[in-house]
């Protein structure tokens, strides 16, 4: 007897995801394409991935797709974006890819109050490459290229993205969000909409920062995983919205 | 058709959308910056968009996200940013997007100098980036030239899907000539059927990537990429030839080094000396079975290739020539230009050298 035990979600195209159990990303996915479905912005829309376990996000999402270099999807965005304002345009990038090796393209898209909306994967590690420290790191957090905890001294604090970007006049609308629970589950999937809603009214740059699970590369079952999000992780980057500003 | 007169790279700006370039990202550096000077009111006013980018980098990438859009794109630097330009190139490639890069050559390596140099010719013509890539490279020597050529590029960019660069120096920038716009009909060109201006139905959608993890898969692609090539080296290869029939000596140069190669032949021929100019237009495909042809005529005796550089195109005339020939080079190197008066002395000691 065949058993229907999972559809695809709205606005996905129906084929697995090569994510780890546990990982967060599949879940901003699905929030993405039902968002999407919902505005009726499937047909419009255009994503741009990262490099970084996202790198496939275009074979999940049913929407066009770009693929960037390493960090340089906003700018590749930008040039999307101001050749075809009528479209929908996103970026989905992880810390490595955009606090790091990006930091420069992300900080000046926002400088230029470019219109696309950033969905930024806060999981505090490289997923992809296996682990190493990011930006987003926490203190004491141990990775392999911190074995004995990330030590201030040497590597100085985690960076707040979302708080530092919105330093800019160029960002319009910055929240932080987390998918450890149904609640905040909801939360994420309003802030999704409500970045993509403000888009199309042109108000500037929009910026969701979801704070991920990597239960692979931080040794964590996956409860255990989100609960370290709700627990550690919303600790040092404090779940709300960073900024808000009309018009 | 009227005359008129204008700056190297103004000129090349303006060509640019005329050839319905509709979008220029670009950061400044001398000697190209009136390239982004004039784009930055010229191209809003032909329906366009400009952005100074805040780096290289990103001007590259924005040139991805246009073109993957299937609006004709380009950028333009000079040596050092076209260094940071190499990763966005290799994924232009990867991604088999049309795009235009300009290159304003000056004196390297690192900061170099900003008088005119012709330094990055293996940059260009080699592998763009990593990977085995190619770029279709042109090399103008005067300005009409400059401006035909920037309409080509557009063309050829399409129709290959590939990047192509203008490899030009600082000289040909600030240079200023008589130019007429000549009126061609536009070339039918492949439609963008791949661009990514949205889905076309549910699980129809477009992905612009250069990932291919399976590396079998990522071998059919290359091989792919190869085909083109072996193509373009049959049907795109572009020279000029000046004087090279029954000529004794061929002298090889392209762009503003060309232009004093051509003096240094007249000079040889009111000596009794026959020099010709073989002038490669495009320095990949690199004209080499032109080269070959003529010089093996009975009457050549070497072939002197002329750089603003160490050497690096000699390396292609040596490979088109197989020792066939005795290929001397001469060259100038971080800025400094040739002189006319220094290429006749080489033409004198190699056929010296050939006599022996
Ligand atoms: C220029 C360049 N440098 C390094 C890499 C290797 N690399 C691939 S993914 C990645 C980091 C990914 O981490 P993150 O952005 O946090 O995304 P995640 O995988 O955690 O979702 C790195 C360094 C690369 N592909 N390109
Ligand atoms: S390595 Fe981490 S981020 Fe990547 S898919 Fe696995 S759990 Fe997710």
């Amino acid at each position: 007897m065949r058993q229907i035990v999972m559809v695809p979600g709205r606005g996905m195209k129906d084929v697995p995801t090569h994510y780890c159990p546990g990982c967060h990303h599949g879940i901003v996915h699905r929030l993405i394409g039902e968002v999407l479905d919902e505005l009726q912005a499937l047909d419009t829309a255009v994503g741009i991935c990262p490099v970084g376990c996202a790198v496939y996000a275009g074979n999940y999402i049913d929407c066009d797709f770009l693929e960037a270099a390493h960090g340089r999807a906003p700018a590749v965005a930008t040039g999307v974006k101001r050749t075809h304002p009528d479209k929908l345009v996103f970026t989905y990038q992880g810390d490595g890819d955009l606090a790091s090796i990006g930091a420069a393209e992300i900080m000046h898209a926002v400088m230029r109050g470019e219109k696309f909306t950033t969905i930024f994967i806060n999981n505090a590690i490289y997923g992809m490459t296996g682990g190493q420290m990011a930006p987003t790191t926490l203190e004491g957090q141990k990775s392999t290229t911190s074995s004995q905890g990330r030590d201030k001294a040497m590597h100085g604090l985690p960076v707040r993205m979302a708080e530092l970007l919105s330093t800019m006049d160029g960002m319009a609308y910055a929240e932080r969000v987390c998918l450890a629970d149904m609640s905040n589950y909801h939360k994420a999937r309003k802030a999704i909409k409500k970045a993509f809603m403000l888009q199309m009214q042109g108000v500037g740059h929009t910026f969701v920062e979801v704070l991920s699970t990597c239960p692979t590369n931080w040794g964590m079952s996956p409860p255990d995983a989100s609960l370290w999000v709700k627990n550690t992780m919303s600790q040092y980057y404090p779940l709300g919205v960073v900024k808000e500003r009309e018009k | 058709m009227n005359k008129e007169l204008w700056k190297g790279n103004e000129l090349i700006a303006e060509a640019a959308i005329r050839a319905g370039c509709r979008a220029y990202f670009g950061y400044p550096i001398t000697p190209q910056n009136e390239i982004p000077e004039y784009m930055s009111w010229r191209m809003p006013e032909a329906g366009g968009v400009f952005v100074q980018a805040e780096s290289e980098i990103a001007a590259i990438n924005m040139v991805y996200g246009a073109s993957a859009m299937g609006v004709r794109a380009m950028t333009s630097s000079s040596s050092p940013g076209i260094s940071l330009k190499q990763e966005g190139i290799s994924y232009l490639v990867g991604a088999e997007l049309p795009a235009v890069i300009v290159n304003m050559m000056r004196g390297g390596p690192g900061l170099g100098s900003i008088q005119p140099s012709q330094s990055d010719y293996f940059q260009a013509t080699r592998s763009p980036g990593h990977g085995d890539g190619h770029m279709i490279v042109l090399a103008p020597c005067r300005l009409q030239e400059a401006a035909d050529l920037m309409a080509d590029a557009f063309d050829l960019a399409d129709q290959y899907r590939m990047p192509v660069m203008i490899l030009a120096d600082g000289m040909i920038g600030q240079m200023m000539e008589a130019v007429t716009w000549s009126e061609r009909p536009a070339k039918p060109m492949p439609p963008k059927d791949w661009a990514a201006t949205g889905r076309e139905g549910p699980g129809k959608t477009h992905f612009i990537t250069s990932l291919r993890l399976g590396a079998s898969d990522n071998e059919l692609f290359n091989n792919r990429l190869q085909q083109r090539y072996r193509l373009i080296e049959r049907e795109e290869p572009r020279h000029e030839a000046v004087d090279c029939e029954g000529a004794d000596i061929l002298l090889c140069a392209f762009g503003t080094t060309a232009r004093i190669a051509l003096s240094a032949a007249r000079k040889l021929r009111e000596e009794g000396i026959k020099a010709g100019l073989f002038r490669p237009i495009t320095l990949w495909p690199f004209p080499e079975v032109a080269l070959r042809a003529l010089a093996s005529q009975p009457s050549v005796r070497a072939v002197l290739t002329v750089e603003m550089s160490a050497g690096q195109m000699v390396q292609d005339v040596r490979l088109a020539l197989v020792g066939s020939r005795p290929t001397p080079f001469f060259g100038r190197t971080g800025g400094m230009i040739p002189e006319a008066g220094q290429i006749v002395e080489q033409v004198h000691l190699a056929l010296k050298e050939a006599q022996a």
